[in-house]
């Protein structure tokens, strides 16, 4: 396989699954995410071969010059093949949008995979800043940072009646996206993760999957985020999310004591059980293997098991499709990856 | 089993589409199936959603709806609804009598709260009904009732301008 600029990222760990940060036993992650525009030019999906270009080159010339960069690698998406397109969508660097077929769309990933820019995805800037726990006003400081120093280069798409100017209205205002990634496993087993999921959309707040828009949760990761972007300034949305984010935390706090009280036995049965299939399956589909990580690092928080935070935050990353098949430095069908997923899993695993 | 589509590749997903009735079974490589896949994602998503949003005047004016068109990037107002994404920027502002009604919708507010880019610092772009509350406050504690009347009889009009807004 031909080497890239993607296989720089492949022997590093993401300052996000470092497994530290505040509530690290319940928050993986913290993310703020910008949406900006060029003044006058056509989003992506609206715009000629030029345009894209021209927007293409004015970002990547503004953002060149941000110390947060200073060591950043670019990415022309079409100089990455299918597989590293998909491997910076499993490390949460790039949308799926991104990933698609089109000319012009690139990515800067600057030190530690903190900080993140898409450019000519939906808008024509996407800033990303992604920090491991419960660190939303660390990020949004880094992202606000970064985003003042881009004002300054370039001509935003603003208006002081509706804020940032989108391609799509669900982002208008703010053009901000703040969402925060949390381990759930005892509100889901005891049954409570469908009110808390059901209150916080009152909110309008929404929830999704370890794996962003569109999935389905998966091994116990939920993902919550703020659906409003008009009408509420940034710290009011981070603020709330932080209020709603703190509630969620206390009661799977509540649920862990009370439930481990009650049912110790049941619950280290679980986290051994998994232990044991992880130590010697040798064929492990993605789903289940994450599911049997989720008990592990349960296992972990609630302090039945011994084993490092942060080799398991990687073993989640590296056994995705693209990553099996980074790793392994060619193309795997899914039956082959399932058997490489079980191998990787039993070397990693002590 | 090989792949329906590219007829090479051996056959791991096995789908069951039914459309209007008629029952087709496909069995695919993953290759052929992620392509497949996008295009099913795309026949409802949340563009269509908002296309649905946006739809908000009766059919009688669909003709206004393709006249309505961006100057900057020629988007008209029915190919918004189509597509559920602006074409630029200035989208907003050619398409201005519709986007309060879509916004309010979407949002449940028309009113920009937040931080103005600007060469150097970021100001906030003051909620002006917040500023003449704290203004009302601070003029009551002061005992300037006269004053106090006057922010208040301005805070009245702000919302009920707003209330008529909303009405619509």
């Amino acid at each position: 396989m031909k080497k890239s600029n993607v296989d720089i990222l492949l022997n590093q760990l993401g300052a996000w699954l470092q497994g530290t940060g505040e509530y690290s036993d319940i928050v993986i992650s913290s993310r703020i995410r910008f949406a900006r525009n060029l003044k006058g030019f056509p989003f992506y999906h609206w715009a000629s071969d030029k345009k894209r270009e021209e927007v293409y080159f004015k970002v990547k010339e503004a953002i060149g010059n941000i110390p947060d960069f200073q060591n950043g690698i670019w990415m022309d998406m079409v100089e990455l093949n299918e597989l590293d397109r998909y491997f910076l969508l499993e490390r949460h660097l790039i949308s799926k949008e991104l990933t698609e077929k089109g000319a012009h769309k690139a990515s800067l990933i600057g030190d530690r995979e903190i900080v993140s820019v898409m450019v000519n995805e939906e808008d024509h800037i996407r800033l990303q800043v992604l920090e491991s726990g419960l660190s939303l006003l660390q990020a949004i400081d880094i992202a606000r940072r970064i985003d003042n120093e881009l004002a300054q280069k370039l001509d935003y798409a603003f208006s002081y009646e509706w804020g940032y100017l989108t391609a799509c209205p669900t982002n208008t205002g703010t053009g901000l996206r703040a969402s925060v990634m949390l381990h759930l496993p005892l509100l889901v087993l005891t049954k409570q993760i469908t009110n808390v999921i059901n209150t916080i959309a009152k909110l309008s707040f929404t929830t999704r999957g370890f794996y962003g828009e569109g999935t389905e949760a998966s091994g116990n990761f939920f993902q919550i985020s703020n659906q409003v972007t008009l009408g509420r300034s940034e710290e009011e949305i981070v603020e709330n999310l932080l209020k709603v984010i703190s509630q969620v935390i206390n009661y799977e706090r509540s649920a862990r004591e009370k439930f481990y009280k009650q049912e110790k036995l049941s619950l280290e049965d679980q986290v051994f059980r998994s232990y044991g299939m992880l130590k010697n399956s040798r064929v492990v589909t993605s789903k289940e293997a994450i599911e049997l990580l989720s008990n592990l690092r349960m296992g972990i928080d609630l302090g039945i098991i011994d084993i490092d935070i942060k080799q398991m935050n990687e073993l989640f990353l590296l056994i995705q499709p693209a990553h099996l098949q980074k790793l392994e430095g060619r193309k795997l069908n899914s039956k082959e990856r399932d058997i490489k997923r079980a191998e990787l899993i039993r070397n990693r695993i002590k | 089993m090989v792949c329906d589509i590219c007829g090479q590749t051996e056959a791991t997903v096995h789908l069951t589409e039914i459309i209007n009735g008629k029952v087709t079974e496909l069995h695919l490589c993953e290759e052929c199936a992620r392509e497949k896949g996008t295009q099913m994602e795309q026949h409802f998503g949340i563009s269509d959603l908002l296309a649905g949003l946006a739809d908000l005047s009766p059919d009688v004016e669909m003709k206004q709806d393709v006249v309505l068109k961006c100057n900057n990037c020629g988007m008209s107002y029915k190919d918004f609804k189509k597509i559920g994404k602006f074409g630029c920027s200035q989208c907003y502002e050619s398409f201005r009598q519709h986007v309060p009604a879509l916004l309010k919708r979407v949002h449940g507010s028309t009113k920009y709260v937040g931080k103005e880019p600007n060469a150097g610092e970021y100001k906030v772009v003051r909620d002006e009904l917040q500023e003449l509350r704290s203004k009302l406050q601070i003029a009551i504690e002061k005992e300037e009732y006269e004053k106090a009347a006057q922010i208040r009889d301005e805070i009245r009009e702000i919302e009920r301008e707003r209330a008529k807004d909303e009405e619509k």
